[in-house]
């Protein structure tokens, strides 16, 4: 037969430095890119950008779409997409406010408020997974109708609720160096880490996303994976609304997060997420949600108007992308 | 008769070669290396063409043709030696400017846009315009001539693309390349998506274009292919010419000794099988269109193949059987089980599958070996070095030519990625393999590998029910064969009680005994 080759020598000459050491330089890429915006605002603002206090605040401004990010990923890695992240946020930090009002205890709210978003990511995934239907279509048509619900939901206006802990959630503490929601953030990301990399849950998400039918002939259950990858993802967008709830100190606002898809989605793109699935990588995705959010707050600095910003931004998301495909030109 | 020598030095070619810079010749190449990083893809390929000649390319995968069919097309640029076109040098700077000098390849994968029409395939990026407006009539004329010559005027030249045939669609691709007035027409694997109808008409158009004069080099595993169609043939190995000579006066071990390297001898090992009790039974199956009726009785250390043309069904009984697709009518049994069928209940009554598509369905070609390996056998909790593990086990057994079990599955060969595929059932510890078309496109070194492991499987006691369009192979290695023909599955017949002709009789629906 053929020469058989010494299979134990190429798994060794396979798992040599060199080759892992090329993977560390790709997910290096937005760490990167993040320390040149972070240098390049300190040159312009050097006594008001680099700060302790400068850079807690744009951790703080990326907790929610961090959140929203982080949540997102999964699904993206899965080849889905959810556009109604935003809207999503809407619903749930309207429907937290109403159930405080309502007298339940903030805990119970606040966990209210994530089953909303989970209930939120239910309706989609079903649709995408029972009706066979586009995510990008069905999200976009929640996109609407969840925003509509936050507005029936608020009597077309914000709710206000009085003072409680939630609202703290997003207020510099004392004691934990930085609020309890950035560390919310972290916590959560370990999670989803964890979860990618060493649960069965998390590789199926990968396989499904790299070849769906490959996925079935392994006798993964397709559907039910991606449901639960939706209600995740809706579950996270609902942890996300509840800070933004507490960011708004205590309002639900039907109004809210606007952007936020495209930001979150951005995010997960620019940490290294392929829109064709089966790539994503948790840490990329808050870097990549880091990565905008300075520049948005460099930005601010250097007192750019509101619409140069986003031309900024939008610019710099597309450079993001361009470089990572020329890291990588097989993602193409 | 010495054609080549073990120790892998050049073959002389027959004495009785025309003169490669003959009159009618009108492709030449000499000398052609090319290198990538550490790895010689070509390392001093000569080959030549005359017009009104159909040359059979063939080498085993990895061999340097898809290599040196992109120096032709201009894809790549060669490190070392020169082309000739019709006695000038030839030096395409991109598939273009091949194009335009002369040179069309037709691609296994085609590249038509299936949205546009006939016509507008075959004039696209060479569209005769009026001023700004497309010269729609004279497009017209241009894309009926084209039918016209490749003998099929019935082709309606203006509906879009996707409505026709892949037959057909082939036809309008090769028409895309007469149409510019290509000479040299390379057909890359034409067949492996045709029905043998289809082969015939394909066939049929061939020697009508050699007929005109073109040059037609013809890359393909089916050697039985390049006997009936090619007039000269070029072996390829290790990124060299090794011999070549008149295919009628080849055999197909002599070819195949050429691209190996060797003497095959036993491509097809056969051990002595003893069949032990029935794992699986099919009592009449019909799924919504297909199979019709299909009942058979498989049993451990027994390999059953399922022969038949493209389109009998053959696909769809196994992956009804897999509970891929639905069943409408008739009982599986395996083992004990009966009941509901869907893939993970499949894997859990230890039935596995190996799909016939390995690029959309049996691999995640973006994902490593290890982790298409152990897909379908994870714990709720894994780690990637568990995962490395277990499969550089299977990596080593099944001599899988890899940087690692980390590498992207998508970086290997056909026949190592078949190996990976296949080694995901024996990682899962099935007892029933289902294999549909496990060597398409693979390398002969890899199908001698796979047949051997077939073998071995079977002694072991699992059963092997084996779906092939390649009769020598499923005469080769299995016990019993059926034949399916039109969705129905006829009786099983011991390998020793059947011929070719036998089979081909059955598929085609002419034999008695369906």
């Amino acid at each position: 037969m053929t020469q058989i080759p010494p299979a134990a020598k190429i798994i060794e000459a396979g798992e040599n430095r060199g080759f892992n050491f090329r993977a560390v330089l790709s997910a290096l890429g937005p760490v990167i890119g993040l320390v040149l915006v972070f240098i390049l605002f300190s040159a312009l603002r050097p006594r008001t950008f680099p700060t302790a206090a400068n850079a807690s605040q744009i951790l703080l401004q990326g907790v929610v779409v961090a959140v929203a990010a982080l949540g997102t990923t999964p699904v993206i890695i899965s080849a889905g997409i959810d556009i109604s992240i935003g809207a999503t946020i809407a619903v749930v930090s309207v429907a937290t406010a109403l159930m405080l009002n309502a007298g339940m205890p903030p805990v119970l709210a606040a966990l209210g408020g994530i089953g909303v978003g989970g209930l939120c990511g239910l309706f989609n995934g079903a649709c995408v997974t029972f009706l066979g239907l586009n995510p990008f279509i069905v999200t976009l048509g929640t996109f609407l109708a969840f925003r509509g619900v936050a507005d029936v939901l608020g009597g077309e206006s914000e709710v206000y609720t009085s003072s409680n802990w939630l609202n703290d959630l997003m207020n510099p503490s004392q004691s934990l160096i930085f609020p309890w929601g950035v560390w919310i953030m972290v916590i959560l990301a370990i999670i989803l880490i964890l979860m990618l990399r060493y649960t069965r849950f998390g590789r199926h998400i990968f396989a499904i996303g790299s070849n769906e039918q490959t996925a079935r002939l392994c006798g993964i259950a397709v559907n039910r994976a991606k449901l639960w990858i939706y209600i995740l993802g809706g579950a996270f967008s609902g942890i996300a609304g509840v800070l933004m709830f507490s960011n708004e100190n205590g309002t639900g606002d039907p109004t809210t997060s606007k952007n936020t898809p495209l930001t979150a989605i951005a995010a997960a793109v620019i940490g290294g997420a392929s829109l064709t699935g089966g790539q994503g990588s948790i840490v990329g995705t808050v870097i990549g949600a880091m990565f905008i959010m300075t520049i948005r707050n460099g930005c601010v600095q250097i007192n750019l108007s509101h619409g140069v910003q986003n031309i900024v931004t939008g610019l710099i998301i597309i450079v993001a992308v361009l470089v990572d495909r020329l890291r990588n030109p097989k993602n193409n | 008769m010495a054609i080549h020598d073990f120790a892998g030095n050049p073959i002389i070619m027959p004495p009785d070669q025309p003169s490669p810079l003959g009159e009618n010749c009108l492709l030449k190449m000499h000398g052609i290396r090319k290198r990538f990083g550490a790895t010689q893809a070509l390392d001093g390929v000569d080959l030549y063409v005359n017009a009104g000649e159909v040359l059979a390319l063939v080498g085993e995968n990895g061999a340097g043709k898809s290599t040196l069919m992109k120096t032709l097309s201009g894809a790549y640029q060669p490190d070392e030696g020169c082309m000739w076109l019709e006695g000038k040098t030839y030096q395409p700077r991109d598939p273009m400017d091949a194009r335009r000098l002369g040179v069309a390849m037709i691609y296994q994968e085609l590249s038509l846009a299936p949205h546009l029409s006939v016509m507008e395939n075959i004039v696209l990026g060479v569209e005769p315009v009026r001023g700004p407006l497309m010269a729609w009539r004279q497009i017209r004329k241009i894309a009926r001539d084209a039918m016209e010559q490749l003998g099929r005027p019935d082709i309606p030249v203006d509906i879009p693309v996707s409505r026709l045939s892949i037959a057909e669609q082939q036809l309008v691709e090769i028409g895309r390349a007469t149409a510019i007035g290509s000479k040299v027409v390379v057909l890359d694997e034409p067949t492996s998506s045709l029905t043998s109808r289809d082969i015939a008409g394909l066939f049929t158009l061939i020697r009508r274009l050699r007929d005109q004069g073109h040059a037609i080099i013809y890359i393909s595993h089916f050697l039985e292919e390049v006997k009936e169609i090619t007039s000269r043939y070029t072996v390829l190995r290790d990124g060299k010419s090794v011999g070549g000579g008149q295919t009628a006066e080849a055999s197909t071990d002599t070819i195949i000794s050429m691209m190996v390297g060797r003497k095959v001898d036993d491509l097809y090992p056969r051990s002595g099988h003893t069949p032990g009790e029935i794992i699986l039974e099919l009592n009449d199956l019909g799924g919504l269109k297909k199979p019709v009726r299909a009942t058979m009785a498989l049993r451990r250390g027994e390999v059953l193949g399922i022969a038949g043309l493209v389109g009998a069904g053959r696909t769809e009984l196994v992956r009804a059987v897999f509970g891929l697709d639905s069943v409408r009518s008739g009982k599986i049994k395996i083992g004990l089980h009966t009941g509901p069928a869907s893939p993970a209940r499949r894997w859990n009554q230890g039935m596995g599958m190996v799909s016939e598509d390995r690029k959309n369905e049996g691999l995640a070609l973006g994902l490593s070996i290890s982790d298409n390996l152990t897909l379908s056998r994870l714990g709720r909790f894994v780690t990637p070095s568990g995962q490395a593990v277990q499969s550089a086990r299977w990596i080593e057994k099944m001599a899988v030519k890899c940087r690692g079990p980390r590498q992207i599955i998508g970086d290997l060969s056909g026949g190592n990625q078949q190996k990976v595929a296949i080694a995901r059932l024996l990682h899962h510890g099935v007892d029933v393999l289902l294999l549909d078309e496990p060597t398409r496109g693979i390398d002969v070194g890899s199908k001698a590998q796979i047949y051997k492991l077939i073998d071995e499987l079977a002694i072991q006691g699992k059963a092997i029910l084996l779906v092939s369009s390649y009769l020598p192979e499923l005469m080769g290695v299995c016990d019993r064969i059926a034949v399916m023909c039109r969705g129905v599955l006829g009786a099983a017949h011991p390998v020793r009680d059947i011929t070719e002709e036998l089979i081909m009789l059955e598929a085609t629906g002419a034999g008695a005994t369906s």
